[in-house]
């Protein structure tokens, strides 16, 4: 029983923090919703109690708050209930954006991890990038999304490969400066053992550096795949809503659909934990199997 | 000048930069102060080796200015619309970055400690807000230019809220960062919860808090600005970037985000000054 204990005193707190959160947005919905009801039964004349506004404020098509059921209802609506190819679909939405997604970070962590190689094997790159790389994390590099889809769409590129260039541009940094660290890793005296077997540079690369870099790698995984989550998404609203979830956040506004705003909000939530999770679960596999003890406990 | 001599005069200004920074690097000084200007000279170089090979490549080439402006004429728009870019400046980062990321610092920080003091709470709220942190927060941006109109407190509001987490996230780790023989030195001393506190465990919490003020000094910027792509009045720094390039002037949008990266760099830096001053004690800034 001690496991189902622990398991107990892990969950526990996180649920009532869960259904807190829930009540709390029923109540704030109530609040917020009441006064459209409160003007909508003086125009007809009418005196509305309390009780009678409540199932009413949670009924609204354009309310201030949506109740969490409605939001719940609306992705339900539109993922199971929609043919994925309709343009209503949230899942043809979130699969535009994932896709983006996917290809920004695959690309972004290519050019990360070989931006790091070089900077480790060589001085002038290590003297002369570093600075600058560390500098541009200070920058807010998205206010740079809109101009690179007008600017790529100009010139006939347009749909998948602007957003992805985004993300790329996004979540290369993070995997570059955790890389560079990852590799520079490996103590002194893991060094010097290579140099006394007379290890050329290739073999101290692929013996040691690589494999003491990987926990590293994963760490700043994760950080590039939401921050190209969030570049393929930003990416989407200068083309003026077509498709994806940022487009759908977008349209949302414009007609004030509150529903469908938090809708692609929390599609696009679960997306980042979905992805999460997944890195996690391969990096804890990797992990294990090349017998790193956990990194960060 | 022709443009064949500008690609060439630029390439050469690109590799003998290239070389000197080779020699820099190379060089061995014992002395810290020529240490210290070449590690600054070096970045320096490379920096303006790719600004001579841009504006060289930009003019030698004839690339369309709405592609990608020489950095001569975005220096020249910037010079020209100051005090537009100033009005921007003033209406994104004075009024909605500042007030944003003081609220939610602040909220951030309070609620932590208050959450430090319950278990049950902590390891309720931690995982969400692990969570939280990592998601698209930036998507409530809508939300709240709804709920409190098109004017700097709705950007305010967004900042506020992605600041929150990072806060929240980094303050609790940085309360559990005292070792048991510190806290239980506290305990001999008699000292109460609120000079333990004070005394002992703020302080050693200070790094994990600058931590997050600079984490957050970026992500507010952003915040502000992508809040304006969905609506504001017709001044800020967002609303300027997406209402330039809606006209195709790219060097206008230049120069907002050479001034975003200004603006960026020195919130960033004028924090680390002030963490070197409050975390003198920590390992990273002895000598």
């Amino acid at each position: 029983m001690p496991m189902m204990n622990r398991v107990i005193q892990k969950v526990l707190p996180v649920l009532t923090v869960i259904f807190a959160i829930i009540a709390l947005w029923y109540g704030a919905s109530v609040y917020m919703n009441a006064p459209f009801e409160h003007d909508r039964a003086e125009r007809v004349g009418k005196i509305i109690t309390f009780a009678e506004i409540i199932p009413k404020t949670m009924a609204q098509e354009r309310p201030v708050l949506p109740a969490p059921h409605q939001v719940v209802q609306e992705i339900w609506n539109t993922t199971v209930e929609k043919k994925i190819t309709s343009k209503r679909s949230l899942i043809y939405h979130g699969w535009i954006t994932l896709s983006a997604t996917l290809l920004g970070f695959i690309f972004g962590v290519l050019l990360g991890v070989s931006l790091a190689v070089g900077i480790v094997h060589s001085r002038v790159l290590d003297k002369s990038l570093m600075p600058w790389i560390i500098t541009s994390q200070t920058i807010p590099i998205l206010a740079i999304a809109p101009m690179i889809i007008v600017v790529l769409n100009s010139v006939g590129f347009s749909g998948l490969l602007p957003k992805a260039f985004i993300s790329t541009y996004l979540s290369f940094f993070p995997v570059a400066v955790g890389m560079v660290k990852g590799l520079r890793s490996p103590d002194h005296m893991h060094v010097d053992l290579m140099k006394t077997y007379n290890a050329d540079l290739r073999s101290v690369f692929w013996k040691l550096r690589l494999p003491a870099s990987i926990p590293y790698l994963f760490t700043s995984m994760k950080i590039a795949i939401a921050a190209s989550l969030v570049g393929a998404i930003v990416g989407e609203l200068p083309t003026g809503a077509v498709a994806g979830l940022g487009a759908r956040l977008l349209a949302g506004s414009y007609y004030g659909q509150t529903v469908q705003i938090w809708s692609a909000l929390f599609v696009a939530a679960f997306m980042a934990a979905l992805l999460l999770m997944v890195i996690g679960i391969v990096s804890n596999v990797v992990n294990r199997r090349m017998g790193v003890r956990s990194l960060h406990s | 000048m022709s443009a064949t001599l500008i690609i060439v005069i630029s390439v050469l200004f690109w590799l003998s930069a290239w070389y000197a920074n080779i020699y820099l690097s190379d060089l061995k000084v014992k002395n810290d102060a020529s240490r210290l200007l070449i590690n600054l000279a070096i970045p320096l170089l490379f920096g303006a080796a790719v600004l001579v090979l841009w504006e060289g490549f930009t003019q030698g080439f004839e690339v369309p200015t709405v592609l990608l402006p020489p950095p001569s004429m975005i220096a020249e728009r910037i010079g020209n619309s100051l005090p537009t870019l100033w009005a921007d400046f003033q209406q994104t980062y004075l009024k909605a970055v500042l007030a944003g990321y003081v609220l939610g610092c602040g909220v951030g920080f309070t609620t932590a400690i208050l959450v430090d003091r319950s278990p049950f709470l902590k390891s309720g709220i931690m995982p969400i807000s692990n969570l939280v942190s990592a998601l698209p927060i930036i998507g409530i941006a809508p939300i709240m230019v709804m709920w409190f109109g098109f004017d700097w407190q709705s950007k305010a509001a967004v900042v506020a809220i992605m600041t929150f987490f990072p806060m929240l996230v980094n303050t609790v780790s940085g309360l559990s960062a005292t070792g048991h023989m510190e806290r239980d030195l506290m305990q001999t001393y008699a000292a109460n919860y609120l000079q333990s506190l004070l005394k002992l465990r703020l302080p050693a919490a200070m790094p994990f808090i600058f931590n997050a003020l600079k984490i957050n000094s970026t992500l507010a910027l952003i915040g502000a600005i992508v809040a304006e792509f969905f609506g504001t009045p017709i001044v800020g720094m967002g609303f300027r970037i997406s209402a330039e390039i809606g006209r195709l002037n790219v060097d206008m949008v230049w120069a907002v985000i050479v001034m975003a990266a200004l603006a960026g760099s020195i919130s960033y830096g004028l924090l680390s000054v002030l963490e070197r001053s409050v975390t003198f004690w920590h390992a990273s800034n002895r000598r």
